[in-house]
């Protein structure tokens, strides 16, 4: 089995031959995937997973033996009981009540038995693994995914991004988040499993992710339009990595460095970009749209839609409804001489 | 020749015990024919009462929005079957999805599984119509006039586009400006109605218009998993009654019932929908339990095993169903105590339903299985329904659900249980009951055909999606990228669609050759016990020509046929019926049928009209009550028997 993006771990774990078609099928437990659990949250449902794969298998297994084993019992009815001679109907096996009463009550156990796996995973998954959590609030939009890292100590210092939620290796993570318009639903299934935005209402979740390594997730509830393009990337780091990220996206933004992204930082400040953008240490400041201040750290643009490049930032910046029909950004009309110099400038915005 | 209990009559008020003269059939059989005959024509076509016709025309009208809800069904299946793919943009791709839900759900289960108890029941129990015969066309044009209207607003781009359970505020006013959502919550107002009159009829008819001797403990398991779910839907249909009014209301009149920002809550909605949404699935799984009933009990020739426990069981189920909505809600903030008890009863649910299909394993078990089409869609069910059941308990699992909640596992599951648990016992049950409806057999041949197709699209289009959820695809997304590698199965899925197509397109040829061709069934083809093969196929439109009287569970078995005690002396010159006891079902008097009318036609159009400009206008509102008063003024009428000369009686005169 190869895998045909290197980027993508595989897993060849003996419990995933129960899978073996998916993965002869796909290929690999991939970036999003609730099958390839990357922290204690994921890695208790995965376990839960395959407690009730393999019950229920084994349930499904006796049912269907029993309809076979029936059928097959009826067949070798000896008499073919012909309902017009008025045949007596009612008599049945002694032997069967005992059979329905003791199915039902194996059911029942076996149901109880699940009752408790269940419960027990859900209380031991409810508590946060680990002491002083980081906090991180998300708040959703249609259709990307406002990340903020409040400062206890110093509001100055708190930071802003989009898409993109870096975090440190076997560190807990409290992810406190609200909706900013309707109702979305955080899932990084490597992580940890679903949390809906409710507008009017705060959500917590936790999860830590004990790996290093990029997970995607994606909004699971149905929000409009872009609901299918609304995804975002957790970047789990070593922690002297991710203190470094953190004091990156505390700066404000470079000064541009050459007269070709001097000339670009021009042409977003006077045409609508700044209507929607903030840059920080500049004069735009909007927040209609994702902060830009670090835009050329991020891994992906549009809500994990594109990879950051110079050719996907120009044919976005273009026409945004070419490649996101619905999302809030205009087209813009715009020179290829600008439009270069602006692509310039976003991309020094380390 | 049939024995005959004589019921005392104002005509004839000797008790006359003793066998029936062929010559008297013939007599009763043509004043019958004169009296009941709704003639021909545009006309009588628009005002027939008759629960058959009706029941037929629902029945036809509901497997055309089957096969529009499985053509976008098949397109999303075209969009999805690769990566990035082109063929449906967004806005379509949402109001397919959305379409679909609400047709499968709103235009497809529900009304069928009411239409085929409309049409079945009255003849099982031996009565001649429903209780109330223009109400039920009322329910009818209603529902046809919702369905109609929801696509033709979807034909014309203006279809909802979000989600069939139209999750505020999404569906609010801020989010969804427009007309699509109003549409989608009339079209809800529409279908309340009727589904709230189909169930009324089935109660009403099954309660005071059985056979004399069709006491609570023999009536066929079919007829009470109709009365069940109808009583279900008095029960859930109130709550999407005030939740899609509350959003009309906020979307008309800008009420804020769901607007966080005003003091009202998105979560409401939720509650409200689900506390209907989840018992929807019990409606629509409780009355296809009945038919397997038949089914297993016609073609083993042994009365169903346990047949307390049975009936129990579809009760409990019943009502378990009102108490699991919350294992919707798993994701959002709800105390996770509380979750708990609904993970419980989520799973607890399952005992009930296990106890059936034991019941019908142990029936099976002693009798001698017959391995017809209808038969083999019985086994489809148990592999199926089975299947769903399982990946339903684990998805009870909070932790669990909280990974595959609004993924394609979870769409897996569900088009398991509902495919596997409705509309295959739905599909024996047309191979099963076509004879009775048309007088012809459809052909086996074809019919196995279409099971085998059938049965192997639903397993390769569904199967795969289990893998999918949990490889991380969320469901009702248009499009996703290569790199997630979900490209394969998603390709399966989509030739599992292509199957299943194949499979709908043999049974439509079927159809349509056996109506023409078929083998031509006679009364009773399969040797069936219950009362609606005790009269010819199809049956005639006074169902039967004596009301039978019933002395056991089974009593085409128990009595030989032919010989099946009957009640004479009602009145064959207008639409009469018998009025029994809802215990025992004793004969307590005597119940005239109203005649046919063009004014439930009328209500409809009137009400439908109105809810329709109420869509823009709350004066839609107010014209509408106006009008509807108007027309429920002449509907009730009094009418006066065209004998005059015998005043109806008071029950309690009756000797």
């Amino acid at each position: 089995m190869t895998c045909a993006r290197p980027r993508i771990p595989c897993e060849s774990s003996v419990r995933h031959s129960v899978i073996a078609l998916a993965i002869a099928l796909s290929g690999c437990s991939g970036i999003q995937s609730a099958l390839d659990p990357k922290g204690p949250k994921a890695a208790g449902v995965l376990h839960l997973t395959w407690f009730l794969v393999g019950t229920a298998a084994v349930v499904y297994v006796v049912v269907v033996a029993m309809l076979v084993w029936v059928l097959r019992r009826g067949s070798q009815s000896p008499v073919d009981l012909d309902p017009k001679l008025g045949t007596e109907v009612t008599e049945h096996h002694g032997g069967m009540k005992t059979w329905v009463v003791s199915a039902t009550v194996m059911t029942t156990i076996i149901l109880i038995g699940f009752v408790f796996v269940d419960l027990s995973t859900a209380r031991s998954l409810s508590t946060v693994g680990g002491a002083a959590p980081l906090r991180i609030d998300v708040v959703g939009h249609q259709w990307w995914w406002e990340v903020k890292y409040p400062d206890p100590n110093d509001p100055q210092n708190d930071i802003e991004t989009a898409n993109e939620i870096h975090v440190p290796v076997g560190r807990a993570v409290l992810i406190k988040m609200k909706s900013g318009d309707v109702i979305h639903s955080f899932w990084a299934p490597n992580l940890d499993g679903k949390k809906d935005l409710i507008p009017g209402h705060e959500t917590v979740t936790w999860f830590r992710a004990d790996t290093v390594g990029v997970y995607r997730g994606q909004c699971a509830e149905f929000c409009g339009y872009e609901h299918a393009k609304m995804a975002f990337y957790v970047v789990a780091e070593p922690r002297i990595e991710f203190e470094r990220w953190l004091a990156q996206q505390r700066a404000e933004a470079s000064t541009p460095g050459d007269s070709l992204a001097q000339g670009g930082e021009r042409v977003f400040l006077s045409s609508s970009c700044a209507m929607c953008h903030s840059i920080a240490g500049t004069g735009a400041g909007s927040n209609n749209g994702p902060d830009l201040t670090h835009l050329a750290s991020r891994r992906t643009i549009a809500a994990g839609t594109l990879p950051n490049t110079a050719a996907n930032l120009e044919s976005w910046i273009l026409d945004p409804q070419m490649i996101k029909p619905g999302a809030k950004m205009p087209a813009n009309r715009i020179d290829p001489q600008s439009l270069r110099a602006l692509v310039a400038y976003l991309q020094e915005l380390k | 020749m049939a024995h005959a209990y004589a019921l005392p009559s104002p005509n004839e008020p000797d008790d006359r015990r003793g066998f029936i003269s062929e010559a008297e059939e013939q007599d009763v059989r043509t004043r019958l024919e004169q009296s009941w005959e709704e003639g021909s024509g545009l006309y009588a076509w628009l005002t027939s009462t008759s629960h058959k016709s009706i029941a037929k025309r629902y029945i036809v009208t509901a497997l055309v929005f089957f096969a529009l809800g499985g053509i976008e069904a098949a397109v999303m299946r075209v969009q999805l079957s690769r990566p990035e793919n082109h063929f449906v943009g967004p806005d379509l791709y949402n109001q397919i999805f959305t379409v679909h839900g609400s047709t499968m759900m709103f235009l497809f289960a529900v009304p069928v599984m009411e239409a085929i108890g409309l049409y079945m029941v009255p003849i099982m129990i031996g009565t001649r119509n429903v209780a109330f015969p223009r109400l039920n066309a009322l329910g009818y044009w209603m529902y046809l006039i919702g369905g109609v209207l929801l696509y033709v607003a979807f034909f014309s781009n203006t279809g909802p586009d979000a989600g069939w359970f139209a999750y505020v505020p999404l569906a609010g006013p801020a989010y969804s400006p427009g007309k699509r959502i109003d549409i989608w919550a009339q079209m809800i107002t529409f279908t309340e109605i009727a589904g709230l009159i189909g169930a009324v009829e089935i109660i009403t008819t099954v309660f005071k218009q059985r056979a004399p001797g069709m006491s609570l403990n023999r009536i066929p398991l079919f007829v009470w998993s109709e009365v069940i779910m109808s009583f279900m839907i008095i029960f859930a249909l109130p709550a999407i009654v005030i939740a899609s009014g509350a959003l009309a209301a906020d979307r008309l009149v800008d009420t804020h019932f769901f607007n966080p920002a005003e003091g009202g809550d998105a979560l409401l909605w939720q509650h409200l929908f689900w506390f209907f949404g989840h018992p929807e699935v019990y409606i629509i799984l409780i009355p296809a339990l009945g038919m397997i009933s038949s089914i297993v009990t016609t073609f083993t020739r042994r009365s169903i095993f346990g047949y307390p426990a049975m009936v129990l069981s579809l009760i409990s189920t019943a009502f378990l169903g009102f108490s699991l909505w919350v294992h919707h809600m798993f994701a959002t903030p709800l105390p996770q105590l509380g979750q708990s008890l609904f993970t419980a009863a989520s799973a607890a649910i399952a005992i009930p339903t296990g106890i059936q299909i034991f019941c019908w394993m142990a029936t099976i078990w002693s009798g001698r299985p017959r391995y017809t089409t209808a038969f083999m869609f019985v086994i489809g069910f148990v592999l199926l329904f089975v299947l769903g059941g399982l990946s339903g308990v684990m998805i009870s699992s909070i932790p669990y659900d909280l990974q595959v909640h609004d993924t394609f596992f979870v769409v897996a599951h569900f088009h398991y249980v509902l495919i596997g648990g409705a509309v295959f016992p739905l599909w024996g049950a047309f191979y099963y009951w076509f004879p009775k409806m048309t007088g012809r057999l459809l052909s086996e041949r074809a019919g196995k055909w279409n099971f085998w197709l059938f049965f192997a699209g639903v397993n390769l289009t569904f199967f795969p999606m289990h893998f999918l959820g949990l490889m991380g695809m969320p469901r009702r997304v248009y499009t996703y990228l290569p790199e997630m590698g979900w490209g394969n199965l998603n390709l399966v899925s989509s030739i599992g669609a292509v199957v299943i197509v194949a499979s709908a397109i043999v049974f439509v040829g079927n159809v349509v050759v056996s109506l023409r061709g078929g083998t031509p069934s006679g009364d009773n083809p399969w040797g069936a016990s219950t009362l609606e093969w005790a009269t010819p196929s199809p049956a005639p439109i006074y169902n039967h020509l004596f009301i039978p009287i019933v002395n056991g569970r089974e009593p085409l078995w128990t009595n030989p046929p032919g010989e099946l005690p009957v009640v004479t002396g009602l009145r064959t010159d207008r639409h009469e019926g018998l009025i029994t006891s809802l215990m025992d079902a004793e004969p307590e008097h005597r119940y005239e049928f109203k005649q046919p009318t063009i004014l439930p036609l009328i209500l409809a159009l009137a009400g439908g009209g109105s809810i329709i400009v109420a869509i823009f206008t709350p004066w839609g509102v107010t014209i509408g009550a106006a009008l509807t008063l108007l027309i429920l003024f002449c509907w009730f009428w009094p009418t006066i028997s065209p004998d005059h000369d015998t005043p109806r009686r008071h029950p309690r005169e009756m000797p």
